[in-house]
């Protein structure tokens, strides 16, 4: 295949040569990557127009119709907006403490101190998820829970945290940013440990306060960072899924009922009602909200990098 | 030491780390809490408020646990499954990464950059139709259908591309190719060693994201003698009778491993974490 292409443009043999071993060494990869990527995602976006199921599939063109349907899904319409408040809060509140915590260990608290500090927050990025969430749930327990023990001790009331979906989103959230911060803090660390000194050296001859530093020359230098930061929570936030289906499933064995994600929506249209076509659809709109994010990242970081 | 320059006494620093230190001893209680659940007797494990240490210290939660469900092959499970992802996602990023870096060849671009483009779409998007796929190859339920879909990382490629340009030079290259090295040996040989660090980083990557996969292996295996620890896991605690106590002493045993893992590589950890995160 290569080779009368390659006599047809002229080529020398030498460079045939190095096609034929660039693409012998692509092929394997390739194969795999077309099978297990490219096909699916391609796939998608087909099955988002029919209405497929396991059995017969490809039965029947819907067109746009599943999209339709799905904005007036009651179902969807909760996992958008569940999901969108999570995605929002956690983001907001993990890069906010992210930045405080990221501007003391790499400005202020150093050395052995500021090492062991950084660890203990960074810990929670390390552990697998699932663990964990079994140690917030009973954190969270109404009954014999720490922390309605711990609110218990300020006068508050016992809080419903995984039996009224409201609280539960909030429960969800505050394990979600404990396990956010730290990664974001490392991140927005090692952004901060790149900016030279000599700018806030500068500004401190000049009289600049410790705030007016970071205000003026460290948060405008970070701002690369900062936003790769919000946009990695941001698409991480809007696929959750383990936490909600491991805290939530307290309850009578009802994963993700109390709090329905758009993940969790998806999950059970295509694999519990096996209505594909419409989980296709649903995964789409996810596709869409994930590429906007990822746009907007793009577009900063090259106007950063070609500064 | 900048504040300590405008005037921000030795006090008001120390009050800045207690308060550091506290709130790091936040992050960390949830963790703690699992370990001391897990070695509290059941009567203890419904007192109000909650003691914060065992009164009365047992290991009858972890006899339960090992009793009830075979930990270690989960444990196994997830090892076997996280070391191939880890070897293939390392091999095909590695060659491809190489290959799109270095070499000049009609499509390299073109390929590349769909490679890039499937980069950014999360795996719940195209867990439908990857799942029929599967089915048709009669691989659900099947470890081989759990594995697949985990034998390349489209980022990885990115990421050893990245590496490539960067910490192989052409003229390393060209001296080997005069001194007539072949570019199999070249790539098998003398590349690797230059591309060290990243596959390290690259491999910490692959290792935890296989580890911690949880809808994938949910939707493709039924069957619990297939289950890596991560599912194991959450299907053991909501079987009915299940109290905290044992639930505590078998997350506990899942979270070993990482610990263990951590103690050990720290620093490789954290770096191979932050150096695949801010090459992205």
């Amino acid at each position: 295949m290569i080779h009368p292409l390659a006599a047809v443009r002229g080529v020398p043999r030498r460079t045939w040569l190095r096609w034929r071993f660039a693409y012998l060494v692509l092929l394997p990869t390739l194969i795999l990557f077309t099978y297990l990527r490219v096909v699916p995602t391609a796939w998608a976006f087909v099955m988002s127009l029919f209405d497929w199921g396991i059995v017969k599939p490809a039965e029947k063109f819907e067109g746009l119709n599943n999209y339709i349907k799905l904005l007036s899904d009651k179902n969807f319409q909760t996992a958008f907006t569940n999901t969108t408040i999570f995605a929002v809060a956690t983001t907001v509140l993990s890069v906010l403490l992210a930045i405080v915590l990221a501007a003391f260990l790499a400005r202020v608290v150093r050395g052995r101190t500021g090492g062991l500090l950084e660890l203990l927050y960074f810990a929670p990025v390390l552990v697998p998820l699932v663990p964990v969430t079994l140690g917030w749930r009973e954190i969270f327990n109404y009954n014999h829970g720490v922390l309605n023990a711990f609110l218990g001790i300020f006068g508050v009331t016992r809080v419903p945290w995984l039996s009224d979906p409201t609280m539960a989103l909030v429960a969800v959230i505050i394990l979600s940013v404990w396990k956010q911060v730290g990664y974001n803090m490392i991140i927005l660390i090692v952004g901060m440990r790149a900016i030279p000194r000599v700018y806030e050296e500068a500004a401190s001859v000049d009289g600049a306060s410790a705030w007016q530093q970071f205000r003026h020359i460290t948060m405008p230098l970070l701002a690369p960072v900062t936003l790769f930061v919000i946009v990695i929570t941001t698409i991480a936030s809007y696929n959750v899924f383990t936490q909600v289906y491991v805290l939530a499933s307290d309850v009578q064995g009802a994963p993700g009922r109390l709090v329905r994600v758009i993940v969790y929506d998806l999950f059970e249209n295509g694999f519990r009602f096996f209505n594909m076509g419409y989980a296709s659809a649903e995964a789409v709109y996810l596709f869409l909200i994930i590429l906007v994010l990822t746009l907007i990242q793009f577009r900063f970081l090259r106007g950063s990098t070609a500064e | 030491m900048t504040l300590r320059r405008t005037g921000l006494s030795r006090v008001l620093y120390w009050v800045l780390v207690v308060a550091l230190a506290l709130g790091g001893i936040v992050m960390v209680f949830p963790i703690f809490w699992l370990f001391s659940v897990s070695f509290r007797p059941a009567s203890e494990l419904s007192v109000v408020p909650p003691n914060l240490l065992p009164v009365f210290w047992t290991l009858k939660n972890y006899e339960t646990v090992f009793a009830r469900a075979p930990m270690l092959t989960y444990l196994w499970n997830s090892f076997v499954f996280a070391t191939v992802s880890t070897i293939f996602i390392i091999l095909t990023s590695s060659t491809a990464g190489y290959i799109f870096a270095k070499f000049k060849f009609p499509g390299n671009h073109a390929i590349f950059m769909l490679v890039l483009a499937t980069a950014i779409v999360p795996f719940e998007i195209y867990m439908v139709p990857l799942f029929l796929q599967m089915n048709a190859l009669h691989l659900v339920n099947n470890p081989l259908g759990l594995f697949l879909p985990f034998l390349v990382l489209s980022y990885g490629i990115f990421f050893m591309r990245q590496n490539t340009m960067t910490s192989v030079p052409d003229e390393i290259l060209d001296a080997a190719r005069i001194d007539g090295m072949s570019e199999t040996g070249i790539m098998i040989r003398l590349v690797p060693r230059l591309l060290a660090p990243a596959v390290s980083a690259l491999a910490i990557l692959a290792f935890i994201q296989a580890w911690t996969a949880f809808i994938w292996p949910l939707l493709i295996l039924n069957d619990p003698k297939y289950f890596p620890m991560e599912l194991a896991l959450s299907q053991f605690a909501n079987t009915g009778s299940t109290n905290f106590g044992v639930t505590s002493a078998a997350a506990v045993i899942a979270l070993l491993p990482s610990i263990i893992a951590f103690l050990f590589l720290r620093r490789r950890i954290v770096e191979g974490i932050t150096i695949t995160g801010l090459k992205g």
